[in-house]
């Protein structure tokens, strides 16, 4: 058997929705594992990326460290992919970005209701927030995009097995959802 | 006899004073198209029916149907155009899916599946967008709006009033209400005006209605826009 494809995934701003979904391919995880196996990702635990085939990407970029990571990723995975609406538009979390980031600052941390001991974490441990929540393609180049909030796990199965498969990946039409 | 125009290589007869998109529709041909409803006056803005005629883009739903015209449609220059097209409309407002009511039952979503949409392509503009909810029934989210005109034309045409105007141009452009306070609590639409249901997206919605149709059952959930809209919009004009 030829030697299995290299897959790396990450969540950035993100809430973890598309990893659970990509779970949900259910029992076909293990014809998953007999072609890949799983390099940096929530799943493993490994923590930087060692060059991969395939780099999945949930979430938008809200922060420096997300930066870093999502140019990490890009410089490993020879296809890099931008998986849900977080990651393609930037998502929920894009709705502050008409909103200047200290107003954000002050109504979560300072003046918001039930709010006791107010602070604006300046941590040096904790990454800067960015100015705005970018989609992904705004900050490294994206190869190949899944729809949907989240994608579901077909959509997950038929986009990895075109992969491992060598084919041009391709989504029908019942697959492709923005919700 | 009829005049014919050739759409695709098909034969397409046609009546004097009608367009192309009207040629089309009474042959159930799809030409993807946002701001066109067969109910009212063309308005030409979207440019997402652009056809080729004769070698020129023209936008069908404006453009007169005229002996002998040869015309492209469902080529794949024209649907990348389409695409991008659609693409930019995305990115000029803020169509965040997930948490819109229209979700499913969307026609600028439903164009996009159509085309196979997967990214918008462009940066976004993040554009600063207000909401309107100043009226108990009816909900205006600015942050939807194409700017495709129907609810202007809907007010004004069906209505007898005229509660909705476009204004500005570029990206100032905006969709004004007609009332001393700019607010619709002050204007004179009313929950049975077709102004209020004419939306192609969720930008005009009326409230406490949302979320109604389980995912699966949604209009688009069932079927492409290009079955959904030739259903209804041939069955009046056909
Ligand atoms: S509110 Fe809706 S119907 Fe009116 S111009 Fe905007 S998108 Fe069109
Ligand atoms: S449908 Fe013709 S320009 Fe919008």
């Amino acid at each position: 058997m030829a030697d299995k494809l290299k897959l790396a995934t990450t969540s950035l701003a993100g809430c973890f929705g598309c990893h659970m979904s990509l779970l949900d391919i259910d029992e076909r995880m293990l014809e998953l594992a007999k072609h890949v196996e799983f390099d940096r990702s929530p799943i493993t635990d490994i923590e930087h990326c060692n060059p991969c085939d395939i780099g999945l990407i949930e979430g938008g970029v809200c922060n420096s460290e997300n930066v870093h990571v999502l140019r990490e990723f890009r410089k490993n995975c020879k296809i890099l992919v931008a998986v849900g609406a977080c990651a393609i538009n930037g998502g929920l979390p894009a709705l502050r970005n008409h909103i200047p980031l200290e107003d954000c600052l002050n109504e979560s941390y300072r003046d918001g209701i039930g709010i006791e001991n107010a602070q604006i974490p300046s941590d040096p441990e904790l990454p800067l927030l960015l100015d705005k929540v970018y989609p992904i393609h705004e900050i490294v180049k994206v190869d190949y995009y899944l729809p949907g909030c989240p994608p579901s796990g077909d959509v997950f199965w038929t986009f990895l097995s075109d992969i491992i498969a060598g084919r041009e990946p391709s989504l029908p039409y019942e697959l492709i959802h923005f919700d | 006899m009829h005049k014919t125009i050739t759409i695709d290589g098909q034969e397409v007869p046609f009546e004097a004073g009608q367009t192309i998109m009207d040629a089309a529709i009474s042959a159930d041909i799809y030409i993807p198209h946002l701001c066109h409803n067969p109910d009212y006056q063309p308005h030409g803005s979207c440019k997402l029916c652009t056809v080729k005629v004769n070698g020129r883009n023209c936008s069908a739903c404006t453009f007169p149907a005229m002996e002998g015209q040869d015309i492209q449609n469902h080529s794949a220059d024209l649907e990348q155009d389409r695409l991008r097209i659609t693409q930019m409309l995305f990115v000029e407002g803020n169509h965040f899916c997930p948490s819109c009511e229209k979700t499913g039952n969307c026609q600028l979503q439903a164009v996009a599946y159509y085309l196979k949409m997967h990214d918008n392509h462009f940066p976004h503009f993040f554009a600063n967008r207000e909401m309107d909810a100043s009226h108990p029934e009816i909900l205006i989210d600015h942050n939807r709006c194409i700017f495709c005109n129907l609810c202007v034309r809907a007010s004004q045409e069906k209505d007898n009033k005229n509660v909705f105007a476009i204004s500005g141009r570029g990206i100032n452009k905006r969709l004004i209400i007609n009332s001393k306070s700019g607010q619709l609590k002050d204007s004179d639409i009313d929950i049975n005006d077709c102004a209020a249901h004419i939306c192609p997206t969720g930008a005009i919605l009326i409230k406490g209605t949302g979320y109604q149709v389980p995912i699966g059952q949604r209009i688009y959930d069932q079927q492409k826009i290009d079955e959904v809209s030739l259903a209804e919009e041939s069955k009046d004009h056909g």
